[in-house]
């Protein structure tokens, strides 16, 4: 099976240890993994602030690139979204676009694909998980709490396979953090208490980590943490499925 | 980088006490949903079943709209039709002056706040009461609804209390209990449904194949605004047409549930032709909705049926309030139906959303107001209201990620940026990140140099 590594820009730059331990994840499970260099970013900043315009040539080059893999994972439930839900229409009238069919989570492809039963290592820890609006309404990771459906997390089951830990969830599972991309520069009062809230949801579980599948909520809530000297520390779901790797 | 919401919302949230009520009052109603989805095995399908009927509705309107009217007029109900709000102010007009009423109580309706129909009629002499409870506290403040199911839930007791007091509704100075308070309401209410020579509400659904006007209220106030003048007018938008008593069911199902978490509305009243010796009209207003019936992208906005589920669940209304909207229709769908009214007025209103869909899930129509907000995000470059610098930002991303190279030295070069001290780059106007957040810092090597480095 080959899988092609989706690294978006700003995990790129900002945080590469979560792309470092998704490609140790998919090594251990003895995946054929390449990344294609010429990567930059899927395009969802300008969709989402209003120039989708802009995202097609990105578009474009993403899927042309990732045409001949099994599938694309990516660290980052939002952009792995952009992909899967909006390029189908972005590509729309050039040619069918292939990539939206094979774009996953690392959550999802370990959890759907791959279907883990084990992995080594301990983490010691309690974590708050951090249900990425994307990661659950668009990408499906865990059930909605608007929808009466049937109740599962996908993270969750993950977490679990890891020794030591200590799962807790916030109040309010999937109420936004406030991120949504440019809306945290353009609707800053908003983006910022809606943060604060999270923030201090996720503490009040006792958690010592915030953990998601989405490093840009995290980077969020960590940016607000950081200001206001908040005792919390963020880290990317796929660091600590690799604890042990 | 703000926009007149954003500025709103920002003053709102200095109040930080009232903020976190606003927004625990409003989640208790996102909460009451849930419990009441819980509850009905069949959730999901009755929201798709909802969402077929009105898609059915909607694309075949001539035909129930015709249908509709027919049947009422067989009944002796006097229909009239009003292409736009003046069309419709004026019909009402004179419907009244041809009755010589000088007084008129009406139930909620939000048709009539689009129209602005209230301060037309009082120009024009005819005192307006409201008897909706929420409605009649605004219209003694002289405020507007800041939701449209519970139009008065951001103001507290004391301040009913207070206007009450100026009024000379409540006589016990400075009792602020709510029964209490509701009681007053009643009794002063009492009295102008004997004094009115009309009574007006407006329309939650249509039953076509009986030609049914069916409202839906907790407090029985449009019983009462029907039961005592002998002049009934109905106001009632186009797209309020559901097909037949089956599909009436499963809205009267999902309305109330969606929008305050009850089963269903104390009172659900049927009105179909007038009581001996009184008389019957419905205004049937498009203003607009014909034209939403045509929009490619934005037709299915017209399934809304305006239980306010969107607002309850938005953590952006619930975290700015209704009055920073500049449409009278505040929260998800307030932003797309300000854009369909009038997207030069009301494009301010698009950045109110994080994008985070928990409105496209609790929408009984699947109405997917948040998904609507995204393309409505598109369209503001051609009306000329894109923001210039969110425009700069997005032309510098794009300059940056379609040049693998340049976007390889700016990696190579951004672990720089991390020395500058914040006191340096936190000022607000030139980066709105620094108001709240700490700089994120950027990693030694970035991902792209560890693979090269041998990370395969």
């Amino acid at each position: 099976m080959k899988v092609g590594l989706f690294i978006p820009c700003y995990v790129d730059a900002l945080y590469p240890e979560a792309g470092v331990a998704t490609y140790k994840l998919l090594k251990h499970f003895g995946i054929d993994v390449s990344y294609p260099e010429k990567q930059t970013c899927c395009g969802q900043p300008m969709g989402n602030a209003g120039f989708e315009r802009m995202a097609k040539p990105l578009a474009r080059k993403f899927d042309d690139m990732f045409k001949d893999f099994d599938y694309v994972v990516a660290p980052s439930a939002s952009c792995a979204a952009y992909v899967k839900v909006f390029y189908p229409h972005i590509l729309e009238g050039e040619h069918e676009c292939v990539s939206s069919k094979k774009i996953m989570d690392i959550v999802e492809f370990l959890h759907d694909v791959l279907k883990i039963t084990s992995l080594p290592g301990r983490f010691n820890h309690v974590v708050s998980v951090h249900n990425s609006c994307h990661g659950v309404r668009e990408l499906g990771l865990s059930s909605p709490s608007e929808l009466n459906v049937p109740q599962f997390n996908k993270i969750i089951d993950l977490l679990k396979l890891i020794d030591g830990i200590t799962i807790k969830e916030p109040e309010r599972k999937d109420e936004c953090c406030g991120f949504g991309g440019m809306f945290s520069v353009e609707e800053t009062a908003v983006s910022i208490r809606m943060g604060e809230d999270k923030i201090e949801r996720h503490m009040a579980t006792g958690a010592e980590y915030v953990t998601g599948p989405d490093s840009s909520c995290l980077m969020h809530m960590a940016g607000i943490a950081k200001r206001e000297n908040k005792n919390i520390k963020f880290v990317h779901v796929s660091q600590i499925l690799a604890a042990g790797l | 980088m703000s926009t007149i919401h954003s500025k709103n919302a920002e003053i709102f949230n200095k109040d930080r006490a009232k903020t976190t009520w606003h927004d625990q009052t409003f989640w208790a109603l996102r909460e009451k949903h849930d419990n009441m989805a819980e509850q009905l095995p069949e959730w999901e399908e009755l929201r798709s079943h909802a969402s077929d009927i009105k898609c059915h509705t909607i694309t075949h309107l001539a035909d129930y709209l015709e249908k509709f009217s027919a049947n009422l007029e067989s009944r002796g109900v006097i229909v009239h039709w009003a292409a736009d709000a003046s069309e419709f102010n004026e019909t009402v007009l004179d419907i009244l002056k041809s009755h010589n009423v000088s007084k008129m109580v009406k139930s909620k309706s939000m048709l009539t706040e689009e129209c602005e129909m209230n301060p037309y009629l009082e120009k024009h002499g005819i005192d307006v009461v409201e008897t909706d409870l929420g409605e009649r506290i605004l219209q003694l403040l002289n405020q507007k609804p800041s939701h449209i199911v519970v139009p008065a839930s951001h103001l507290k007791r004391e301040e009913v209390g207070r206007v009450f007091e100026q009024k000379g509704i409540s006589k016990e100075i400075g009792n602020y209990d709510p029964t209490y308070l509701t009681r007053c309401a009643r009794y002063s209410l009492r009295k102008e449904f004997m004094d009115a020579g009309a009574g007006m509400t407006g329309c939650n659904f249509g039953v076509a194949d009986t030609g049914d006007i069916v409202v839906c209220t907790n407090e029985g106030n449009a019983d009462m605004s029907t039961s005592m003048p002998k002049l009934h007018i109905v106001a009632m938008g186009i797209e309020k047409l559901v097909p037949d008593y089956d599909s009436l069911a499963v809205f009267l199902r999902l309305l109330c549930r969606c929008g305050t978490g009850q089963p269903t509305t104390a009172f659900t009243s049927h009105f179909r032709q007038a009581r001996p010796g009184a008389e019957m009209h419905v205004v049937l207003v498009d203003n607009g909705r014909s034209d939403i019936i045509a929009d490619k992208e934005h037709w299915q906005t017209l399934k809304c049926i305006r239980c306010g589920a969107c607002m309850n669940t938005c953590p952006v209304y619930r975290r700015s309030g209704g009055y920073s909207y500049t449409y009278f229709i505040p929260g998800p769908i307030g932003v797309n139906l300000g854009m369909l009214h009038d997207p030069q007025k009301h494009s301010e209103n698009v950045s109110a959303c994080s994008l985070c869909l928990s409105c496209d899930n609790v929408c009984p129509a699947e109405v997917a107001p948040g998904s609507q907000i995204y393309l409505w995000r598109q369209s503001l470059e051609a009306l000329g209201k894109a923001n210039k610098m969110k425009k700069i930002m997005s032309v510098g991303m794009s300059v940056l990620f379609n040049n693998p190279a340049l976007y390889n030295t700016a990696l190579k070069f951004a672990p720089l940026a991390n020395i500058v001290p914040e006191s340096i780059t936190n000022i607000g106007h030139l980066n709105p990140w620094g108001v709240g957040h700490g700089n994120p810092e950027f990693a030694k090597k970035s991902f792209r140099r560890l693979w090269r480095e041998g990370l395969k």
